[in-house]
């Protein structure tokens, strides 16, 4: 079970019963629970839509699209059955917020999903959480059994006449199938591998029908919009970034935690509520949106933390975590790091995602040991820059944007580890050097100088 | 091949979940392995054949997921996050521990067979960093103390 922190600044609305014991489904009752859903099914699909759109609501998954907008996209006529789905793979290191909404609130989630069903006319939803979250996944399978057992789930729900079935679904351990089209593979019992866009899958997703695919954050989001109103959770946020976010701030802070304060919250006054950098270091870097986002640097941390703000600062508000790097550490490293991530999770589908996480590896690995040389610099950068845009799904650009953005912010240090140098921020002796490859071993270990 | 009642039961309930026989195909291998410690050449043919799969097929899906394993490991499982935000909070340090105090490295068992140690990617405990789960359960905040703890622990049931 995972600690809750508070602050004064924030504002709860999805966490509003975390540590409310919320999962009994009497106590999620009592405080105001399944009245969003009977509200949404006297409703009707154009009112509930108009009201997301309203709200401002944007997925929490990474790529903050408007929710309301999805959910419109979805066909009205559709001869093969229409899907919800809810995304709780939730893999993006750095990420452990949609954990603490299943783990408080399952309900909430339950009955996002409802409510987006209802909004596009799906009958079936899907909440899909990652392998490694068993003790959720009996959590969730609870919540839904007894959502059953009152007659809020399957035929005739609160006797409105509306049927809708619900299913918890486990994974086996990828970041991958966190990715929409992947996932739907997953569920159709095959590898997570993406599938090819148009067709979106709101017009062509599980089993070929129409799908809502939201993040679980984003769906548990929407029994408050129902409720209290899209305007007023739109006035929570910043101008098209509507409400709160749970904002997991991990790293080199005294007080790490995922605490939930309003979209466009300036990331100085962040890294405050989370206690300040911790054993009286300074901030180095920040990761503003997960690993898969590029990192700022302290100076470029007064900016207010909504999706438009960080576009503009050229990084993403991406999944709502937050990486805070003080000045011990090294930024070759943390790129390595990051790396190895990606290179371990590529699906391996697409060639420049596979060979260029990679080769991005194995370079980094030489580099950070002492091994690298000046050109190799210019060559991470160029194997990153080449991965952009090239892939199926937007695995390759987030492997991609990261490293681009370490190196190009942070080259003084990737030139303090050239030629054999010992990193300056490592026990000394504990890495093990590679040797400076000669100009012949780097002809045929390097891609770049062969295509040169 | 015997599944417990309880498996069997969690599998026809699946069952009832989808359009398709072959949804239920990951979470079978997984709850699968549980039971039976690995994904088995048994299970593998098993699972096939109540899917309507080959045995291909099901290996293909297999291969991909990183908490399916085909070779049996140690009873408990090791699984110490070593990605961003722990290794920021000193996970190496937890990780280079375990290794010394257990003699095994990276996808290895001790002897015994009662351990077997990973490093593995986010497990989404970020916040609580480091982290590290053993099979399903969460061990967060981590110190070498409270590595020593918790396997002192397991060792201890072990021997009751
Ligand atoms: C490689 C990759 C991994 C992803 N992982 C997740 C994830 O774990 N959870 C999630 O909600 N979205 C994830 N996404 C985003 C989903 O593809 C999708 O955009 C999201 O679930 C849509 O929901 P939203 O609009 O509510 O954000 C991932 C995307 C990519 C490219
Ligand atoms: S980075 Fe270790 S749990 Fe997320």
């Amino acid at each position: 079970m995972a600690d809750l922190v508070s602050h004064p600044d924030e504002v709860r609305v999805v966490s509003k019963r975390f540590g409310e014991g919320a999962t009994d489904i009497d106590r999620y009752l009592a405080l105001d629970g399944y009245k969003a859903t009977q509200k949404a099914l006297t409703m009707g699909a154009d009112a509930i839509i108009n009201e997301v759109k309203a709200s401002n609501l944007r997925g929490r998954g990474g790529a903050g699209f408007p929710a309301g907008m999805k959910w419109s996209f979805v066909p009205k006529q559709s001869p093969k059955p229409k899907y919800v789905l809810c995304n709780g793979d939730e893999s993006e290191p750095g990420t452990c917020k949609d954990r603490l909404i299943f783990e408080h609130d399952p309900h909430s989630v339950i009955e996002g999903v409802i409510i987006a069903g209802i909004a596009v006319d799906s009958h079936q939803g899907y909440i899909y959480l990652r392998g490694e979250y068993r003790y959720l996944i009996e959590i969730m399978e609870k919540a839904v059994a007894d959502a059953y057992a009152r007659g809020f789930l399957g035929k005739n729900i609160f006797g409105s006449g509306y049927d809708f079935e619900c299913a918890v679904q486990t994974g086996a351990g990828a970041y991958e199938v966190g990715e929409e089209s992947a996932l739907m593979e997953s569920l159709e019992g095959k590898r997570g591998i993406p599938r090819i866009r148009p067709p979106f899958p709101a017009v062509v997703g599980l089993y070929g029908g129409p799908t809502v695919i939201n993040n679980a954050e984003t769906l548990a989001n929407v029994p408050h919009i129902i409720l209290g109103g899209g305007e007023w959770y739109a006035s929570l946020g910043t101008p098209k970034n509507g409400g709160t976010r749970l904002f997991c701030l991990s790293g080199s802070v005294n007080k790490p935690g995922v605490y939930e304060l309003p979209m466009g919250y300036n990331l100085r006054k962040m890294i405050e509520v989370a206690g300040g950098i911790w054993n009286g270091r300074k901030l180095k870097a920040v990761q503003p949106g997960g690993s898969s986002v590029p990192v700022l640097t302290a100076d470029e941390t007064d900016i207010p933390m909504d999706f438009d703000a960080l576009m503009k600062a050229g990084s993403m508000l991406g999944s709502g975590a937050v990486v805070i790097i003080d000045d011990s550490t090294c930024m070759v490293k943390y790129a390595l790091r990051v790396m190895k991530f990606y290179q371990h999770e590529s699906c391996g589908w697409c060639i420049p995602c596979r060979e260029g996480t990679d080769w991005l590896k194995k370079t980094l690995i030489r580099f950070h040991s002492g091994g690298g040389v000046r050109r190799d610099i210019d060559n991470i950068q160029y194997l990153a820059e080449n991965m952009l845009g090239r892939t199926f799904c937007p695995f390759g650009d987030a492997a991609a944007m990261p490293t681009i953005s370490l190196v190009k912010k942070f080259r003084q240090e990737f030139e303090d580890h050239l030629e054999g140098k010992p990193c300056p921020y490592e026990d000394h002796g504990k890495i093990e050097h590679l040797p400076v490859l000669t100009a012949w071993d780097h002809r045929t270990a390097d891609p770049w100088a062969q295509a040169h | 091949m015997q599944f417990s009642d309880q498996l069997e039961k969690r599998f026809a309930e699946l069952q009832t979940h989808y359009p398709i026989k072959r949804s239920a195909l990951v979470p079978m291998l997984l709850y699968a392995q549980d039971e039976v410690g690995h994904v088995s050449d048994e299970v593998v043919h098993e699972i096939a054949a109540r899917l309507d799969l080959t045995d291909l097929e099901v290996r293909n899906v297999v291969s991909y997921y990183s908490m399916l394993h085909t070779k049996p490991i140690g009873k408990y499982n090791i699984q110490v996050c070593t990605n961003i935000s722990c290794m920021l909070r000193g996970a190496e340090k937890v990780f280079d521990h375990i290794r010394q105090r257990l003699g095994i490295g990276h996808k290895q068992d001790t002897p015994d067979g009662l351990f077997h140690l990973e490093e593995v990617e986010c497990i989404g405990a970020c916040c609580w960093a480091p982290a590290m789960q053993v099979n399903y359960t969460y061990h967060e905040n981590l110190t070498t103390e409270k590595v020593d703890e918790v396997l002192e622990s397991l060792r201890k049931k072990e021997t009751q």
